[in-house]
């Protein structure tokens, strides 16, 4: 059986600018604004200088080694650290020009320890923010069994429980649906995904990714870890001793590096990046169209990642694995499909050696365009 | 099993006794922890906002912590008086350590992420306080109200010294007889109430957190309502007699005089030390006292004239183990060189020097001996020491003093003193297992007191001094080995006290008219 990938580049182009370009039309100003934000502790800058806008709806990463600041400045946002120097503007209005508490009722917060109530049961603990808002107790309920729902806790079952009936990852959820009662336009995460193990963060990650509560929401996020970093964020900023070494999308940052920081930064990482970065329609150009694959054969998008092609090719079926493939020579469970049916090409049907060829040549024309 | 039938009947015959003290002991408790908490909580909350202030507020409630009981008993009685208010103020100082200490770790001990998510959801510092903090700081808060409890429970006995009531009046008036059923009647009490409120507190401190917070509100409310207990029992006559612990036990103390005059009198029990100060300060109307007390003059009490003879003559006099008399011939002449020396207007003179005047009895001593051409220079040292005993008041303390001086001027013994032996029966068997070797007691005290003969006999007595003098010196001799040397001169004998003022308006001169004021 073969698996072959059908949809269009129409839906490629929905899905990745919609982050760039959702932002509500009523309002001009961008959902945050930094200047020139500094923070010193005595004679200690761990925040020098910092300047980025966010449009309503966008990702932006704050990477770096650990002690470069990206937390100081992600409690900068909402005043749970108060600036030395520079302002911080959230819909067009300087936060200092509200009270700490209003300003942070308005603004998801995650931590990577979670911080959940201990007396509080796990409805308690999500429905905290709406309850300081004065919402009824018939919306908080309503809401938090939606939420608890939504990120795989059955509120029949987790509502009552306490959370140190939970498990880590259980406890991360319940602190993303607390963060994101409220339905605040903004959300800020601190490590979100810091202390789960890698099975359970890869999957709270997912679901993280896959949560239509998030889509709509301008995110800042915390991280050292650089394949987080691209798979969630539209852009990145990544910090070294408090500074901006460099604010772009993922592919900036890794095909046109700013300074040698940027570069030595992802260089450990850079081909599994390369993977997740480079996406099948860059690959278009160095493709062929092969035969019309079988109607019912499954598909992979234009806007798929090189890497999730090649991890389809190598062990995506689950019945028969890519080294039983191999050894029995069996051409056919080895091909993937791209459908760009926009293009009016009809289908691509690749192999493993002609990704890895397309992406070869992908990667030096990113190369090359970079060095221009 | 003899001391346990004494305790079951004991417990008995004062069942009403028995609970209004333990009432009262309740109450000593409730009230203190209740300032305790409505005073240490909110300070220890407002340490974890400034930390900065905590080694201070810590340091010095350990220093409270540190002041031994009694005399922090003591430093309260000339601001607060005598009764509850110094009682419950010492118990409330008492528990500020642990209350303060506990809340001040309880709250620190919430985990810093809890509190940062909570600032980070919008909850303000209050909200963080009340929601968060306080009621995850519960379980350790509870740990430190016990430990004040048990403290408390333990520390309230001594409120007995100071007429404050509770389970101590029993423990004191049975250590002052020494009488271990006495003191039973009262320890075991408070041990159980000790053990029954520690186990009460333990149990709660497992409940959740979100029950605790229910328990600690109710305690709000019950603790007024125990330290309530307190005032329930008190009686009230038309005066208020306040007693030594001693005296209301002993024979010729309030016995005798019950049995002589017939006296009826609402009494509470105050430490010897105390009784002048809580007629002075009209704390009680009524006191024990002894006829040479310096504070009589001081306080302008009036000596009640006990015209039916219900206090024995107490001629003090040196009681020496025969043994050391033996052993060092010569000391017996140089104790015998006060023989008659100092009358009853001399002796009150210096104590009142030293009760009120707030002299040294070592100096007063020496200038007594030196008018008198008593006093030598100490001559040197060599050979056996001699250890003087002393009960707890300020005449036994001047006549050690004497006594030292006179020993180290005369022989060339050394001196050693232990004084303030407490009451009677700690000297009397300190001499008699050789821990000390002599020390002044009343004839009085050695007939009634110690050798205990049958009423019949001290009848035919007849409070005669010389008769009294001899059948002690007698019995001391055949009974314990001891030797009663010539007494000193004056008569300090038991007196019952009031107010100059108070007596003259009431008419009461004697104690037959106090009796009778109170029949009235």
């Amino acid at each position: 059986m073969a698996r072959c990938f059908a949809v269009s580049v129409l839906t490629y182009q929905l899905y990745r600018p919609a982050f760039l370009f959702v932002s509500s039309p009523s309002s001009t100003a961008p959902a945050i604004r930094v200047q020139n934000l500094s923070k010193h502790y005595g004679d200690l800058a761990v925040v020098q200088d910092v300047s980025f806008e966010l449009a309503a709806g966008e990702t932006l990463v704050l990477l770096g080694p650990s002690g470069c600041g990206k937390t100081t400045l992600l409690k900068m946002l909402n005043r749970l650290i108060e600036p030395s120097a520079g302002t911080v503007e959230v819909n067009g209005q300087d936060v200092r020009a509200q009270q700490p508490e209003q300003l942070r009722r308005g603004i998801g917060y995650v931590i990577q320890q979670v911080g959940l109530l201990p007396h509080y049961t796990v409805a308690e603990n999500v429905g905290i923010v709406p309850r300081l808002l004065g919402h009824t107790p018939s919306d908080i309920a309503q809401r938090t069994e939606a939420l608890l729902t939504r990120l795989h806790l059955p509120p029949e079952r987790f509502a009552n429980q306490y959370p140190q009936q939970l498990s880590g990852g259980q406890q991360q959820r319940v602190g993303l649906a607390r963060a994101l009662t409220a339905d605040p336009p903004i959300i800020l995460l601190d490590e979100p995904f810091g202390a789960l193990d890698p099975i359970t963060r890869a999957s709270i990650r997912h679901e993280f990714q896959e949560l239509e509560e998030l889509r709509r929401k301008t995110v800042v996020l915390v991280t050292h870890d650089v394949v987080e970093a691209f798979e969630l964020a539209d852009r990145i900023a990544l910090l070294d001793s408090g500074r901006v070494q460099q604010l772009g999308t993922p592919r900036e940052l890794l095909f046109q590096p700013a300074n040698d920081f940027v570069r030595r930064f992802f260089a450990a990482e850079r081909l599994g990046l390369q993977l997740r970065t480079l996406r099948l329609a860059d690959l278009l150009p160095f493709l062929s169209v092969g035969p019309v694959a079988p109607a019912d054969a499954p598909s992979l998008p234009l806007s798929a990642t090189v890497q999730e092609a090649l991890e389809y090719l190598t062990n995506g079926d689950t019945a028969h694995s890519a080294a039983i493939d191999l050894a029995t020579h069996n051409i056919k469970h080895q091909r993937i499909t791209i459908n760009s049916n926009d293009l009016g090409a009809g289908k691509y049907h690749i192999d493993l050696p002609q990704l890895m060829a397309a992406f070869g040549e992908a990667l030096q024309r990113e190369e090359a365009a970079c060095k221009l | 099993m003899q001391t346990l039938t004494e305790l079951l009947t004991f417990w008995q015959a004062q069942a009403g006794k028995l609970g209004q003290q333990t009432l009262e002991h309740i109450g000593l408790t409730a009230a203190s922890l209740l300032l305790a908490v409505l005073v240490g909580v909110p300070v220890g909350l407002l340490l974890t906002r400034r930390p900065r202030l905590a080694p201070a507020v810590l340091g010095f409630t350990g220093i409270l912590q540190t002041i031994p009981s009694i005399a922090l008993l003591g430093f309260l009685i000339p601001a607060l008086g005598i009764g509850p208010k110094p009682a419950i103020f010492a118990l409330f100082l008492y528990s500020l350590l642990p209350i303060i200490r506990n809340t001040l770790a309880g709250v620190q001990g919430v985990s810093p992420a809890v509190v940062e998510a909570a600032k980070g959801l919008g909850l303000t510092d209050w909200q963080i306080l009340r929601r968060v903090e306080l009621p995850l700081a519960l379980p350790v808060l509870f740990a430190g109200v016990r430990t004040a409890t048990v403290i408390n429970v333990g520390v309230a006995t001594l409120a007995a010294y100071i007429a404050a009531g509770g389970l101590g009046e029993f423990i004191f008036g049975g250590i002052a007889l020494n009488n271990p059923a006495m003191i039973l009647a009262g320890a075991i009490p408070a041990a159980a109430l000790a053990l029954a409120f520690d186990a009460a507190l333990a149990g709660l401190q497992r409940l959740s957190v979100r029950r605790l917070v229910r328990v600690g509100g109710a305690l709000l409310v019950a603790l007024p309502l125990l330290s309530g207990l307190y005032l329930l029992p008190r009686t009230k006559g038309k005066l208020l007699a306040g007693f030594s612990p001693e005296f209301v036990g002993r024979a010729d103390g309030l016995p005798g005089v019950r049995n002589t005059y017939h006296l009826e009198v609402p009494n509470v029990v105050i430490a010897p030390a105390l009784v002048y100060e809580a007629a002075h300060n009209h704390d009680v109307d009524v006191i024990d006292g002894y006829s040479t007390d310096g504070r009589i003059k001081a306080y302008h009490l009036r000596v009640l004239r006990d015209d039916r003879r219900a206090f024995p003559p107490y001629f003090a006099a040196p009681v020496v183990r025969q043994r050391v008399l033996a052993e060092h011939p010569e000391l017996q002449p140089v104790l015998e060189k006060l023989a008659g020396q100092i009358n009853d207007s001399v002796m009150t003179e210096l104590n009142y020097r030293v009760d009120y005047q707030h002299e040294e009895p070592r100096a007063v001593a020496l200038e007594f001996l030196r008018k008198r051409g008593l006093w030598r220079a100490p001559q040197p040292v060599r050979g056996a020491t001699i250890v003087l005993g002393s009960k707890i008041f300020s005449e036994q303390y001047i006549l050690a003093e004497m006594y030292a001086a006179l020993i180290r001027g005369y022989t060339n013994l050394d001196v050693a003193t232990k004084t303030g032996l407490g009451g009677t029966s700690i000297c009397f068997e300190a001499l008699r297992n050789g821990a000390i070797d002599l020390y002044p007691e009343y004839t009085g005290t050695g007939l009634l007191v110690l050798l205990q003969p049958s009423p019949a006999t001290v009848d035919s007595l007849q409070g005669d001094p010389k008769a009294v003098y001899h059948y002690v010196q007698q019995g001391f001799r055949r009974r314990y080995g001891l030797e009663w040397l010539t007494p000193i001169g004056f008569n300090n004998t038991y007196a019952l006290l009031m107010r100059q003022q108070q007596a003259a308006q009431l008419g009461i001169a004697s104690v037959s008219d106090l009796s009778r004021y109170l029949r009235k």
